[in-house]
């Protein structure tokens, strides 16, 4: 099944309710064929986004086009786009074929277009058979999957997924993430995908656009949302880390008395915080170069399948009163040099690891 | 028994789940033997009595003549007539009210379902005798008539079958828009979103995906309301002025006047049996709480 | 932007395509509450034949029912006896429907689903089971102990009547109630029974007051079961009404469903009240 993706523009987009503002003149452009996510906490306004693509919203203000088409004021039943609600939305009165061939039927296909349509929407997303069934006698896994073949089943050019994995437990998003991931790439469509999880959002994204309080706040790959993020939000937001407040004088930042070595020049004074990633940390010797060494006090010690979480109180004398999260990765030798509470440890962050967020 | 010894104890356990099963029993009781007294024991007489000729012997002598009679026939073609009519009455007005309440911010639903409520709540005598004075030659309907010019003089809308209807029509709406409400407020609004995102008009979007899963609702309506309506006997009584009669009428007629129970209690079983029958088909499709939880 | 384009669902379909279905839906309520209100004007009017609108005011049909006794002059005379032995049913009604419903829809919800299923609708057979039956079952039962015509009887009567529903509602508290605060209560020691009185019953207050309400308004309202089971000296205000509209038209009904619609919409707008109080 091929299709040809459309780029999406959106500019200037702005809902109010009241005085308060859902969306604030956000402006987006969408490349054709890409896997775009919004990303954002719950009530930043990435789902009111969506809405206002499928047509559910309308905007105050702002243009959205489809292609060359202008089509904000285009009801939903015209925009000709698929979409995959959250709870699934499945017609509970009808089965699973019933309900992937019903925009079908809405489209005057033939009963064997539509039977032949349906058959391979069902083999994408692997439900082969499955067709009789009723709506209720589906898990939870296969209604996303029902959803999923309704929506692309047409071949729409764009497709519109309002966190459709949230419902599902943890090994199986995981594995849904992925197969949607491969679904788009073989079919050539332009997605929108709406996600709280920042960790599904690296995933499966090529670019994550990050909303919060109705305003685009950084638009990038995972890669570069993930290493420079642009404020002190998205850092927190975006992976684990611990910011650490950092004050900048005659272009040099110093937490507490100690000196830190940043990534980029400083160019002004003032308040900023220090976002250090928690695997980004290593046991240091006090040896290394461009590197920033932070000393102090193991709290706590925790095993966590993968990972060893420690975190550490750092030394009040040097750094202040701050406490630091350490990833080490439990390789080959588990317990044998797992950092224990009360130690003393020195542990090491490089230059190049180190920035600063307003 | 130190605590400990007590729960090793398995027989004791046994005892004290019956003991509490005993009690909850114990707590449906009073209400189980009301009904066992009050419902159970006379409407079983009721049946045995239907089998007792008038000659005080076992026979089927009460049956034979209703089936036999044409003033029975009658009555149970009125009875089932008006009941089907004001059926049709009450789904036809009552859709478009519920339809509209569903789609209502709560805060007007609420207001709608408390303006449905006002006449649910107002005795069925007032009602009756509204209609009554509503109706009559001298009524506001017929003067409004013939002060504006639309009708030269007084229509009888009142002591037949119009005025049954339009009475009866009018008590049963509640019944119909209850369930059916509740039925709406439960269809996912998020299908009707998927219908249009997915190229459904808004017509056909309703026609395809609201109206199919409104039915069973609507079906639980109709059921209660042509149920109601087979039993009826305040309104028809009133309204119809002798004209009509339908069977609850007539079974209390045979008791206040005949004193003949025999015929009394057949046509009584006969009421119940189709009553019961219908009821049954109802329960299939709904569960009777969606009635009670909206009240 | 304009009202008759303005979007009124979220499928964006306009206020002008629905037009249609306001008029019907508005038509059809003004039908449902207006008729009623009828009476309330006419109540006032002076003359004896009911007229609309009334050409002169006065309230002596009001006088009419609050001064009646055994011995004033027109057609059925003591009204406000009738009224008395109403509102003496009706209270005692809900003195037995409330707590045997109550008792009832505590003990079905603590059991087995099993044994629910078969109880519940042998529980609500007395809505199932046609009126007309109930009522002349209900009177051969009391002729044979002497009980027509009395006070008990008559609660007896309404009390079946009233009691599916107490269940129903009572009910559906319970099953939106987090039984599990009563474990816990007896986990720190309370009884069985203490339990419930002190921390289940009082979260469904709501709903118990709701059910004494319409016990109430079932009793006081309950017209066929009164007219086979009540007359002579404990007939009931519906029974006189009724025996009254089916040989003539006494104004003085005017005046007492006039009273009867404020009572029971005032019942009713308390029961929302406790209904919105509970969310």
């Amino acid at each position: 099944m091929q299709s040809d993706a459309l780029n999406i523009s959106i500019n200037d987009i702005t809902k109010k309710y009241g005085d308060f503002f859902a969306l604030k003149d956000v402006s987006l452009e969408i490349k054709s064929g890409e896997f775009l996510t919004l990303l954002g906490p719950s009530g930043s306004g990435k789902t009111t986004l969506l809405m206002v693509l499928a047509g559910f919203t309308r905007p105050d203000y702002g243009s959205v086009k489809f292609g060359e088409e202008e089509v904000v004021l285009k009801p939903p039943h015209l925009r000709d786009i698929g979409m995959v609600f959250q709870n699934y939305a499945l017609f509970p009165h009808m089965n699973v074929e019933q309900n992937i061939g019903y925009p079908q039927k809405l489209r005057g296909k033939s009963k064997s277009e539509i039977k032949e349509s349906v058959a391979e929407a069902l083999s994408i997303v692997k439900l082969d058979g499955l067709g009789h069934r009723g709506v209720s006698e589906l898990s939870g896994g296969q209604k996303q999957r029902v959803a999923l073949a309704r929506a692309i089943v047409f071949k729409p050019q764009i497709l519109l997924m309002d966190e459709p994995l949230s419902a599902l437990d943890k090994k199986l998003r995981e594995e849904m993430q992925i197969e949607l991931r491969q679904l788009h790439d073989s079919l050539t469509m332009t997605t929108v995908y709406v996600t709280h999880d920042q960790k599904e959002a690296l995933t499966m994204s090529d670019r994550i656009a990050v909303i919060n309080d109705g305003e685009l706040k950084q638009l990038g790959s995972p890669n570069e949302i993930y290493s420079n993020p642009s404020n002190a939000f998205i850092a927190d937001f975006i992976g684990e880390s611990s910011l650490l407040p950092t004050k900048t004088i005659d272009n040099k930042a110093y937490l507490g008395q100690s000196e830190i070595l940043v990534n980029k020049t400083i160019t002004k004074d003032g308040e900023f915080l220090l976002v250090i990633r928690p695997e980004k940390l290593f046991i240091a010797d006090g040896k290394e170069k461009d590197t920033n060494i932070f000393t102090g006090t193991i709290t706590e010690s925790i095993f966590q399948g993968e990972s060893q979480l420690v975190v550490i109180k750092l030394d009040p004398n040097n750094f202040g009163d701050q406490l630091l999260r350490m990833r080490l990765p439990n390789g080959t030798s588990v317990e044998l040099n797992a950092p224990k509470v009360g130690e003393e440890i020195s542990v090491g962050l490089r230059m190049t690891d180190s920035f600063l967020v307003e | 028994m130190s605590f400990v010894e007590e729960n090793l104890n398995e027989s004791l356990l046994k005892k004290l789940d019956r003991k509490e099963n005993y009690t909850l029993f114990g707590l449906t009781l009073p209400y189980l033997l009301l009904i066992f007294f009050l419902i159970i024991i006379p409407v079983g007489w009721l049946f045995y009595m239907s089998f007792i000729g008038r000659d005080g012997s076992l026979s089927m002598e009460n049956y034979m003549r209703m089936w036999k009679s044409k003033a029975y026939m009658r009555i149970f073609i009125t009875t089932f007539k008006i009941s089907f009519l004001t059926t049709l009455i009450c789904a036809l007005l009552g859709y478009p009210l519920t339809y509209f309440m569903s789609q209502l911010s709560n805060r007007w639903a609420n207001i709608c379902l408390i303006g449905v409520l006002i006449p649910f709540w107002t005795s069925l005598l007032v009602r009756t005798y509204a209609w009554l004075v509503l109706l009559q030659r001298k009524g506001l309907i017929n003067n409004l008539g013939l002060d504006l010019g639309i009708i030269s003089e007084p229509i009888k809308f009142v002591h037949n079958t119009s005025g049954t209807l339009i009475g009866m029509a009018h008590i049963m709406l509640p019944f119909l828009i209850l369930p059916l409400y509740a039925n709406m407020k439960a269809i996912d609004k998020d299908c009707l979103k998927a219908a249009a995102n997915l190229g459904a008009t808004p017509t056909r979007a309703f026609w395809t995906v609201f109206f199919p899963l409104s039915i069973p609702g609507l079906l639980a309506g109709l059921l209660i309301v042509f149920v109601i309506c087979l039993g009826f006997y305040v309104t028809p009584a009133v309204l119809g002025g002798g004209k009509v009669i339908m069977a609850a009428m007539k079974i209390s007629a045979n008791i206040e006047l005949y004193f003949s129970w025999g015929a009394a209690s057949a046509l009584g079983v006969v009421l119940l049996v189709v009553t019961m029958i219908i009821l049954y088909i109802a329960s299939k499709l709904v569960s009777i709480d969606q009635v009670g939880a909206s009240k | 932007m304009n009202v008759w384009n303005r979007n009124v669902s979220e499928t964006q379909i306009k206020f002008k395509d629905r037009l249609w279905l306001y008029i019907v839906a508005l038509f059809v309520l003004f039908l449902l509450i207006v008729p009623s209100l009828v009476v309330i004007p006419m109540s006032f009017s002076a003359s004896q034949y009911l007229e609309f609108p009334p050409k002169e005011l006065s309230l002596r049909w009001y006088e009419a029912y609050f001064f009646s006794s055994a011995d004033t002059g027109l057609g059925f005379n003591d009204w406000m006896g009738a009224t008395w032995t109403s509102v003496k049913v009706a209270v005692l009604t809900i003195f037995v429907a409330t707590p045997v419903g109550t008792m009832a829809a505590y003990g079905l919800i603590n059991s087995s689903s099993r044994v629910r299923g078969i109880l519940f609708p042998v529980m609500i057979s007395p809505m199932m089971v046609p009126i007309i039956l109930v009522a002349i079952g209900l009177f051969y039962f009391f002729v044979q102990f002497k009980m027509v015509n009395s006070i008990l009887g008559l609660v007896l009567g309404h009390s079946l009547v009233a009691m599916p529903l107490v269940l129903i509602i009572v009910l559906s508290a319970l099953r939106n109630y987090d039984m599990n605060q009563e474990k816990v209560a007896r986990s720190l020691g309370a009884s069985r029974l203490r339990a419930f009185f002190e921390i289940t019953l009082p979260q469904i207050r709501f709903s118990i007051i709701s059910a004494c309400l319409i016990s109430f308004l079932t009793s006081f309202d309950e017209v066929i079961i009164a007219l086979f089971v009540s007359g002579g000296d404990n007939s009931t205000i519906t029974r006189a009404m009724f025996l009254a509209l089916r040989d003539q038209i006494d104004p003085t009904i005017a005046a007492i469903s006039t009273v009867l619609i404020i009572i029971s919409t005032g019942l009713l707008l308390l029961s929302q009240m406790f209904g919105q109080k509970k969310d």
